[in-house]
């Protein structure tokens, strides 16, 4: 079944980010706080490890399962958007400790509270449909 | 077995995370989780207020499947493979939140005093929650991308785009860390 693999992978992701702690809204207070290398180190690592994997698939090492070129799809160009828009949500990340990935995480560790906050993402990003076409990007 | 179920090292954690995308790209799919928020907006109907929302939601299912997983695992990591240490933060971490008023930094992974369900009952915590799930879901699809898109996909692939947007993530983050939560609490 082609869902399974979807399924799998989240699952995954939903226990590496449990227990590397990132979910914690405490790993975050203490990362933007400087007071620990935690964060900074699975942040950098996962860099590190992202920008090998993609030179070796680059150089053609590494193919999609279909056998095709690895495709990771480009920004495009802009200013205004990546620093507004990445201000409007580090704050948000810093308040309540969890970006997207990790909410849903956070919900199944059974913090039910956290609907509330997923709602009110939901209702972000439909603010964000309603006023894209007058916003500087 | 113990070091399972003891939080695993920032070494083991990152090059595991650089995995998640390298299994989707793979799979021929990114790694962004952001995306199903728009995704979600589709499917209840937003499409009749903006036309950012009128796309064919159906090829994003797989993306919403990873979030049916990660739900999962999140359930499945903290019932099965966990011994309930705590996270060992810096003591000064602690020392600080609980001058705050947080009671027992790092023995849960969100503080009770934003997210317990009594204090649900209180409109400042309502508020916040409230306030933070608005600053994330419009921020996110403003810069076009959140932790996993720009900081790990985008930077592992070296866009300049995603390197602003993870400077802005940082410098927001320092901005509500520093000076708002110290007003708040």
């Amino acid at each position: 079944m082609k869902a399974l693999k979807f399924l799998l992978v989240g699952i995954f992701f939903g226990i590496v980010l449990v227990k590397s702690e990132a979910v914690s809204w405490y790993r975050i207070y203490e990362m933007f706080r400087f007071q620990s290398f935690h964060m900074y180190g699975i942040i950098g690592t996962a860099i590190a490890s992202g920008i090998l994997f993609l030179q070796l698939s680059k150089r053609g090492a590494i193919k999609s399962i279909k056998g095709a070129d690895i495709f990771v799809p480009k920004k495009e160009k802009g200013l205004i958007r990546y620093i507004v828009g990445g201000i409007i949500f580090g704050l948000g990340w810093a308040l309540i400790g969890a970006c997207p990935g990790p909410m849903y995480i956070l919900l199944g560790t059974g913090v039910w509270s956290m609907v509330i906050v997923i709602a009110a993402a939901i209702f972000g990003t439909f603010i964000y449909g309603l006023l894209k076409d007058k916003l500087p990007h | 077995m113990e070091s399972i179920l003891n939080p695993w090292p920032w070494y083991i954690s990152g090059p595991l995370i650089a995995l998640v995308m390298a299994l989707l790209l793979y799979f021929g799919k990114t790694f962004g989780m952001s995306s199903n928020l728009r995704t979600m907006c589709s499917i209840a109907g937003a499409g009749k207020f903006a036309d950012f929302f009128n796309f064919k939601w159906k090829d994003q299912v797989w993306n919403l499947t990873v979030v049916l997983g990660a739900i999962i695992g999140g359930f499945i990591a903290t019932q099965y493979l966990s011994n309930n240490s705590g996270t060992d933060l810096n003591p000064s971490t602690v020392s600080e939140l609980q001058s705050m008023g947080f009671k027992n930094p790092g023995q849960t992974l969100v503080p009770n005093e934003m997210y317990s369900l009594d204090v649900l009952a209180s409109p400042k915590a309502l508020i916040l929650l409230v306030v933070g799930g608005l600053l994330v879901g419009f921020g996110t699809r403003y810069a076009g991308g959140c932790t996993s898109g720009h900081a790990i996909t985008g930077l592992s692939s070296l866009q300049k785009p995603s390197l602003i947007a993870v400077i802005g993530f940082f410098i927001g983050g320092l901005i509500m860390a520093n000076f708002i939560l110290p007003l708040i609490f």
